[in-house]
This record gives C-alpha cells, sequence and structure tokens, in this order.
C-alpha cells in the first residue's frame, strides 16, 4: 500500500494535535476552576443556590455537546446588535473563543456532577470532627472536604479529562484545524480517507493511553499514604 | 417565552422521529455487541479475549467522529481501492442511516460489554454452582439462572449507554442524514433564526433524556419485582 500522503502529512497532523491538547488543557482547567463552585451550589440547600446549579448540570449533560457548539457559534449571530453593544462581539465571532467556552460550560456541568459525588462520599465523621473543632464555611471546605474529595474524584476526573480530549474532535466542525480538522481538510483535497482518518485515530489512542497512563501514576502518588506498607518489610519482621 | 419556528416545527418532529429511530436501531446492534464483547471478555479462548479487548480499548480511545467518518468515507473507498487492485471496477455507497446506525452501535457496543461482563460478574457464584449441580448444561443454565438475573445488574448501566447514545446521534449530521440536528441546521440556515432553532433542538434533547431517566426508573423498580427485598 503506498503511504506517502501519511508521511507527507504527518507534520501538519502533529500540528493539529498541538491545537487538539491546547484546547483541551484550557477547556479542563477553566471548566475545572466553575465546576467547584457548582458543586458547592448543588449541595446547598438554599434553593436559590441549588436549583440554577441543577437546571445547568441537567442541561449542559442532557444535551448533545454538538448542539451547545452550534448554540454558541451560530446562535450568538442573533445577539449579534447586543453583544456588540456589550463589547463581546470580537470574542465570539472568532471559532477559537466559541470552543474553548463551550467545552468550558459542557466539561464543567460533568465536573460538578463527579465533585458532588465525591463530596458526598467525605466520611461524615470527618466533617463532624472538623465542626467540633470549630472549623466552619471556607475553612471546612478548604481544610477537610475539597482534599478528600478531590482525592475521591480523580479516577472519575480522569476519565472525564479523557472524554472532553475526545469531544473536542468536534471543534472541527467550527472550522478549527485541530487533529480532525486537519485530517478533514486533507482528505477533501487527495481523497484517502481510510488511511488518513486511520492515522488521526492511531493518533488520538496514543495521547488518550498517555493521559491515562499519566493519570495513573499521579493517583498512586496522591494515594500513597492510604496503600499498605510495602510486604517486604513484614516478611522481614517475622523472619527475625 | 414562546419559540416562534417559523413554520418549521414539522421538520424538527420529523427529525425528532428519525433521532429516535436511529438511537433505538444503534442500541439494539449496541447490545448485541456487547453481549457478544462480554462473551469474548470472559472466553476461555485466548484469542476472544484478545479481540474483545482490543475492541473495547481501540473504540474507547478514538473520537466518535473520527469513527463516524471513517465508516462513512473510509469504508466504501477501501473496498473500492481493493476492487481496484483486484482489476475489478467497483463503486459503493453507504447510505447515511444505515452506515450511523453501523457506527453509533459499533461504538456503544464497545461500552455496553463492560456494562454486561460486570453484569455477568455480579450473578453470584452459588447459584451458578447450584445450576450445575442440577446437571443444567451451559445453554440451559445461560437461559434459566444467568440471563434472567444478569438483565438486572445490567439495566442501570444500559440506561446510561443509551442516554449517552442517543446524544451522540447528533454526530451523524455530518453525514448529512436529516436527523433532528441536521434538520435544525437547515431550518437555522433557512430563517437565519440559528439561537432560536438550535435551542429548540437542545430542549427536544433534553426531553429525550428526562423521558429517559424516567423510563429508567420503572423499568428498574419493574425488574426488582419478585426479588427478595433488601437483595440488590
Amino acid at each position: 500500500m503506498d503511504l506517502t500522503i501519511v508521511w507527507e502529512s504527518l507534520p501538519r497532523l502533529l500540528g493539529g494535535a498541538v491545537l487538539t491538547l491546547e484546547i483541551t488543557f484550557l477547556s479542563l482547567l477553566a471548566g475545572f476552576c466553575l465546576a467547584v463552585p457548582v458543586a458547592v451550589a448543588r449541595l446547598s440547600h438554599r434553593r436559590i443556590l441549588w436549583m440554577p446549579a441543577y437546571g445547568y448540570m441537567l442541561y449542559f449533560r442532557g444535551t448533545p455537546l454538538l448542539v451547545q457548539l452550534f448554540l454558541v457559534y451560530y446562535g450568538s449571530g442573533q445577539f449579534q446588535p447586543f453583544l456588540d453593544q456589550a463589547g463581546v462581539w470580537f470574542l465570539f465571532r472568532e471559532a477559537y473563543f466559541c470552543a474553548v467556552l463551550t467545552l468550558t460550560l459542557n466539561t464543567a456541568a460533568y465536573t460538578a456532577e463527579i465533585l458532588r459525588g465525591a463530596i458526598v462520599a467525605v466520611p461524615r465523621g470527618e466533617i463532624e470532627a472538623a465542626r467540633s473543632l470549630g472549623m466552619s464555611g471556607l475553612l471546612l471546605y478548604r481544610r477537610i472536604i475539597f482534599p478528600k474529595a478531590f482525592r475521591l474524584a480523580l479516577p472519575a476526573y480522569t476519565n472525564e479529562a479523557i472524554f472532553l480530549l475526545q469531544a473536542t474532535s468536534l471543534v472541527s466542525i467550527i472550522t478549527l484545524l485541530d487533529l480532525t480538522g486537519v485530517a478533514r481538510i486533507i482528505v477533501a483535497r487527495s481523497f484517502e480517507p481510510y488511511k488518513l482518518y486511520i492515522t488521526v485515530a492511531l493518533i488520538y489512542l496514543a495521547i488518550t493511553y498517555l493521559v491515562a497512563f499519566v493519570a495513573r501514576r499521579a493517583e498512586r502518588r496522591l494515594s500513597a499514604h492510604l496503600r499498605e506498607r510495602p510486604v517486604q518489610s513484614i516478611a522481614g519482621a517475622a523472619g527475625r | 417565552m414562546t419559540l416562534d419556528l417559523h413554520g418549521y416545527g414539522w421538520m424538527l418532529w420529523r427529525g425528532l422521529g428519525l433521532t429516535i429511530l436511529v438511537g433505538l436501531g444503534a442500541m439494539g446492534l449496541a447490545v448485541t455487541f456487547g453481549l457478544i464483547g462480554a462473551w469474548g471478555k470472559l472466553s476461555r479462548y485466548r484469542v476472544a479475549r484478545w479481540l474483545a479487548d482490543t475492541y473495547t480499548t481501540v473504540i474507547r480511545g478514538v473520537p466518535e467522529l473520527i469513527l463516524i467518518l471513517l465508516v462513512y468515507y473510509g469504508v466504501p473507498t477501501l473496498i473500492q481501492d481493493l476492487a481496484a487492485s483486484a482489476g475489478r471496477d467497483l463503486r459503493v455507497d453507504l447510505n447515511p442511516f444505515v452506515a450511523g446506525i453501523a457506527t453509533i452501535g459499533l461504538i456503544y457496543g464497545a461500552f455496553a460489554t463492560e456494562v454486561f461482563r460486570g453484569a455477568f460478574q455480579a450473578v453470584p457464584r452459588g447459584q451458578i454452582e447450584a445450576a450445575r449441580a442440577f446437571g443444567m448444561g451451559r445453554v440451559l443454565m445461560l437461559r434459566r439462572v444467568v440471563l434472567p438475573q444478569m438483565w438486572r445488574f445490567a439495566l442501570p448501566g444500559l440506561g446510561n449507554v443509551w442516554m449517552v447514545l442517543i446524544k451522540a446521534t447528533a454526530l451523524i449530521s455530518v453525514i448529512q442524514l436529516e436527523e433532528l440536528m441536521r434538520s435544525a441546521d437547515i431550518a437555522a440556515r433557512a430563517t437565519r433564526l440559528p439561537f432560536t432553532f438550535f435551542f429548540a433542538a437542545s430542549l427536544f434533547y433534553l426531553g429525550i433524556t428526562i423521558a429517559s431517566m424516567l423510563i429508567q426508573r420503572r423499568i428498574e423498580s419493574w425488574s426488582y419485582r419478585g426479588a427478595p427485598r433488601g437483595q440488590s
């Protein structure tokens, strides 16, 4: 089989992969910052806090990402005069901004759900102990609940990061030249779809399992204090 | 506030019908692939295990959009190229409806594989041993003891697969199938009201999600009829 087209396009594909990683990283970072307050609001007993958080999470988890992407990128055009007046139209004109904004809102909703579960799973005893020491509010969250909840959330959050990485391929539909976008352009010119799409699939596969590998290492490090001590020392003690 | 759809409402409803049709077809295929995949993963044969592992690993590591493009544009050209190298001139065109169902079913079959594997392993070992002690063969045991209980454990997972799957059908709009997303796109271009139509489409999807959640709850409580209380 003639694979010259694959070798020739490899540099451009890798350039697209850089954009894919960039968008993933930006959205993940912004999404996490947004997800923390949303998760806390979702668990509040005050209706004015939990109801908007619930509605937001339901909408962004209950509709396809593609619709959300079109809603922001094409839909914003319907409000052009208003957005122009607010001075933000130049942002919504950019596919890059719309992509990162939508992916941020989308991943934040999923992350908030993961964090909600993790916060609920923090043992009650630890919270009660902290309360009995007089901690409350932000201090309780900062010192006791968040450190524990983040660690509990990590495996599910890794999955979310991998889903987001793959979801970024949709930005190619709104004209961005990420890994998928570059491949689609080359296919449109060369008409060699399966060679290029299989190459791209392999690149995504490699990135995905690299991310999964790094995340597993991080999980091991963060839970080092929870693991049993090495068996070796126990065997040594028994031998004595 | 009501959404004025400028007479394009019927188009969205027709798109919704097609979306649900594609979703149901793909779900049926996903369940089939899932059962085969789970059988492979739990098989005694190393080749079957290896094939099933490769299937789930590859599918979960590649974006759905790439797989859809690969099946819709890649497979016909691959067949044509193979035919050409065999000295035959062949033209293959895939129907977007069939290609969409096949790809979405293939993708979510990988997720269903994990669901069924977990469900199979959740059936208490003692039940299988008891069935063996009664002299049941493999097929009879599967039909009378394993499958009826497995479904109960698999239902929550399958419900999740369905809800992700129905949202993924929106991607088939890129291969020009006139489902809900594509209909909204056409209407949005014709009326120059993109926000109105994409928002309306999103509400349709939200409706499907909420209805699915409610139905899932009913089915789950129904599946536990006759099960001893306190047993999960």
